[in-house]
């Protein structure tokens, strides 16, 4: 991996993308995003649907490439950089710094992805042992651990058709957590639960708040954005609108999108 | 119609057809191994992003699948030794006839498979920090097995039925026995009849699995 | 190995054989193709039957072809048939009736296939429009599932035409027989074989691409 060390870089920030955009055909979704976090921030990310905090987030661990832009992991830039024919740099995302990023940065989805043939241990320990390449029985433990810290201690052996929405999230979350990902990115990790099963969801990602985790979440609940982030970005059109504190976004927003935003969103309630 | 049906001659002929049920067996077994081995092969090269590779795959599947297989085993004993030029015993020359022909429509088993696959199993996988090989052996395939199961075993059967053909080149299997024994005897009904069902006792069992499966399959989806 | 010389030249200077060949092909395949879809909608009929043995028959048909090869149908017919039912069959008349039964089996399960995947709410509402089961049938039932038959449908005759290449067996003029006799007379079998191949995927290549056009067409209709 190439490392560009520069002065602005060499600070604490744990994960940093500079002019980041991202292209669909011709549908420009991201617009250059600027974004640094500093270890043990968690940055709710909001905004209408079609605003692109998606992906955001999805460029993030490299699920979709950013168009142009760059991503920087800890004071290493992502990717290959080479001058190009136009004296523009072109830069090449070889699959295999991504699947170093990505054991690094790990990702919690709205729809859990969990693997249906492995049992919920089955599923936290997939990633210890053919990723991380550790011993099984030390996986089982490490597996065993996480998923009892989501609560579900009591169901190791249950495969994911028989578990509830909100367990296969927690379970989803046992597995991310089980990698020692330096940061944990959430897209819309509730939006495909059915309303009571939110809760069970929620305090298990506020409880990692408490641990100091880094964090990213991409969220309808502005009421948990508000609980859950040390900062709040309103994202439109493919830009950064309006960021601040919780308490700045939510009580005190400066601009009118961002207000006409929060207004809209009538459930919340804080 | 004042035919003796001769039974006692089934009785005396079953060893004779066991030793050919034995060697059909044998190259079921070979040709289901290899071809579902190769058939993967060619599945991936049909989804891979290379232009070339999708290409050469999609023509080993449509040439494999349009051509009778009787031709594929004729073409393999007869006229590929002339342009490797070495000998082939009729056996080599059977399985890889049969094994080729079921690649391909294993082939199209597991495509069919791999794209009924949500695209965030996939997203699952890389997310922990999968290569895309790890994804395919850990995460989906092991999905795909599980899903075209029907499909398989009826391929399998498929094979089975295929293996026969084997005997126009003097494979010793089940068939060429069959035709061996009418000759000699000059029995036809009562050969042909049992092997009929002997190929019936040793290939509906696995029918029987398949649609089982395939009940079972409908009803938990 | 030494390069081998190809001379595709001599083997095709036999093409009036192979067009002879060709037209044996074709015209068992489309007697079988005839008389299965009739044999089919019988044998279908017989397993949709409301009576019990009916439905049995049936079953037992199509079971019984969907289990044993295919070749061993050609020996059976030609050799054993005619020592039950004392009478003579050519080659022709035994490749067809092989080919005819064997494809009534499986053109069955294609018509039950496609009537069985029709909801039940639609002979439901039929029969409250108070039309009997047969008028339910071909108004609401048939049409819909005709549709959904065709593709099917297509593919089991192109297994047809494949299958008629076991006519060979019996020595019948088809093409494979052809082929072998060029094979023979110009001891040019990796040419001839090859040709031969070739020759079959271009009718089948052929008929699938018309095959679409007609789906495509049924499918705008």
């Amino acid at each position: 991996m190439t490392t560009v060390a520069t002065a602005a870089e060499t600070d604490t920030a744990i994960l940093r993308c500079e002019r980041l955009s991202k292209s669909f055909g011709t549908l420009e979704v991201l617009k250059g995003i600027d974004l640094t976090v500093a270890p043990g921030e968690r940055i709710a990310i909001i905004g209408g649907s079609g605003s692109g905090k998606s992906t955001l987030l999805r460029c993030l661990n490299f699920m979709e490439k950013p168009t142009s832009g760059r991503v920087i992991l800890d004071g290493a830039r992502v990717g290959r950089v080479r001058p190009g024919r136009d004296g523009r740099e072109q830069v090449s995302y070889p699959e295999r710094d991504l699947m170093a990023v990505r054991r690094r940065v790990g990702m919690v989805f709205q729809q859990f992805n969990l693997f249906p043939h492995m049992t919920a241990l089955g599923n936290v320990m997939e990633g210890l042992v053919s990723v991380l390449g550790r011993p099984r029985a030390e996986a089982r433990e490490r597996a065993t651990a996480e998923l009892g810290r989501v609560g579900l201690a009591e169901k190791l052996d249950t495969y994911p058709a028989r578990l509830s929405g909100g367990q296969q999230q927690r379970v989803a979350i046992a597995r991310a957590l089980a990698m020692d990902p330096e940061v944990l990115l959430f897209d819309e990790p509730t939006s495909s639960l059915d309303p009571e099963l939110v809760g069970e969801v929620l305090r298990t990602i506020l409880a990692l708040a408490e641990e100091g985790r880094t964090m990213l979440l991409v969220t309808h609940e502005l009421g948990f954005a508000y609980r859950f982030a040390t900062r709040v970005i309103y994202l439109f059109d493919g830009v950064i609108h309006e960021e601040g504190t919780a308490e700045q976004i939510f009580r005190n927003p400066q601009r009118d999108k961002t207000r006409a935003f929060i207004a809209r969103s009538s459930e919340f309630s804080l | 119609m004042g035919y003796q049906f001769d039974v006692s001659l089934v009785w005396r002929t079953l060893p004779v057809l066991w030793r050919g049920v034995v060697v059909s067996v044998e190259l079921w077994a070979a040709c289901l191994v290899v071809g579902l081995a190769l058939g993967l092969l060619v599945a991936l090269a049909r989804l891979s992003p290379l232009r070339p590779l999708r290409v050469l795959g999609r023509a080993f599947v449509e040439f494999f699948r349009n051509i009778p297989a009787l031709i594929q085993l004729i073409w393999f004993f007869y006229a590929f030794p002339i342009l490797i030029g070495a000998q082939m015993t009729p056996f080599t020359a059977a399985v890889l006839g049969i094994s080729l022909n079921t690649a391909a429509f294993s082939a199209e088993i597991y495509r069919a498979g791999i794209q009924s696959i949500e695209r965030g199993q996939w997203e699952g996988a890389r997310a922990i920090g999968m290569s895309r090989a790890t994804s395919l052996r850990r995460v989906i395939l092991p999905q795909v097995f599980r899903r075209m199961l029907p499909a398989f075993t009826n391929r399998a059967v498929e094979v089975g039925k295929v293996t026969s053909l084997a005997s126009v080149l003097s494979v010793q299997e089940l068939m060429y026995q069959g035709r061996i024994l009418s000759s000699t005897f000059y029995r036809p009904l009562e050969i042909f009849t049992t092997v009929g069902l002997v190929y019936l006792v040793m290939i509906y069992p696995l029918t029987w699995t398949s649609g089982l499966l395939e009940r079972r399959m409908a009803r938990t989806t | 190995m030494q390069s081998y010389q190809w001379d595709f030249g001599a083997v095709l200077a036999h093409w009036p054989m192979f067009l002879q060949g060709l037209g044996g092909t074709v015209a068992i395949s489309a007697l079988a193709i005839l008389l299965g879809i009739l044999g089919g909608g019988l044998v279908a009929t017989a397993r949709l039957s409301r009576w019990r043995l009916l439905r049995g028959l049936g079953r037992v048909y199509t079971e019984f072809y969907r289990n044993t090869p295919g070749i061993l149908h050609f020996f059976w017919v030609y050799y054993a048939l005619p020592v039950v039912a004392d009478i003579r069959l050519g080659p022709l008349e035994a490749a067809v009736i092989a080919l005819a039964t064997q494809s009534s089996a499986f053109y069955a399960e294609v018509f039950r296939g496609g009537i069985q995947s029709i909801r039940p709410g639609q002979w439901e509402g039929a029969v409250a429009l108070g039309m009997s089961r047969r008028r339910a049938l071909v108004r609401v039932i048939l049409p819909q599932a005709a549709r959904r038959m065709t593709a099917p449908f297509v593919e089991r005759s192109f297994e047809i035409i494949k299958t008629s290449s076991l006519a060979s067996t019996l020595a019948y003029g088809e093409l494979v027989y052809q082929g072998m006799q060029v094979a023979s007379i110009t001891y040019r079998p990796l040419e001839t074989y090859t040709v031969l191949a070739l020759i079959y995927f271009a009718l089948l290549f052929v008929l699938s691409s018309l095959a679409k056009l007609a789906e495509d067409r049924l499918r705008e209709a």
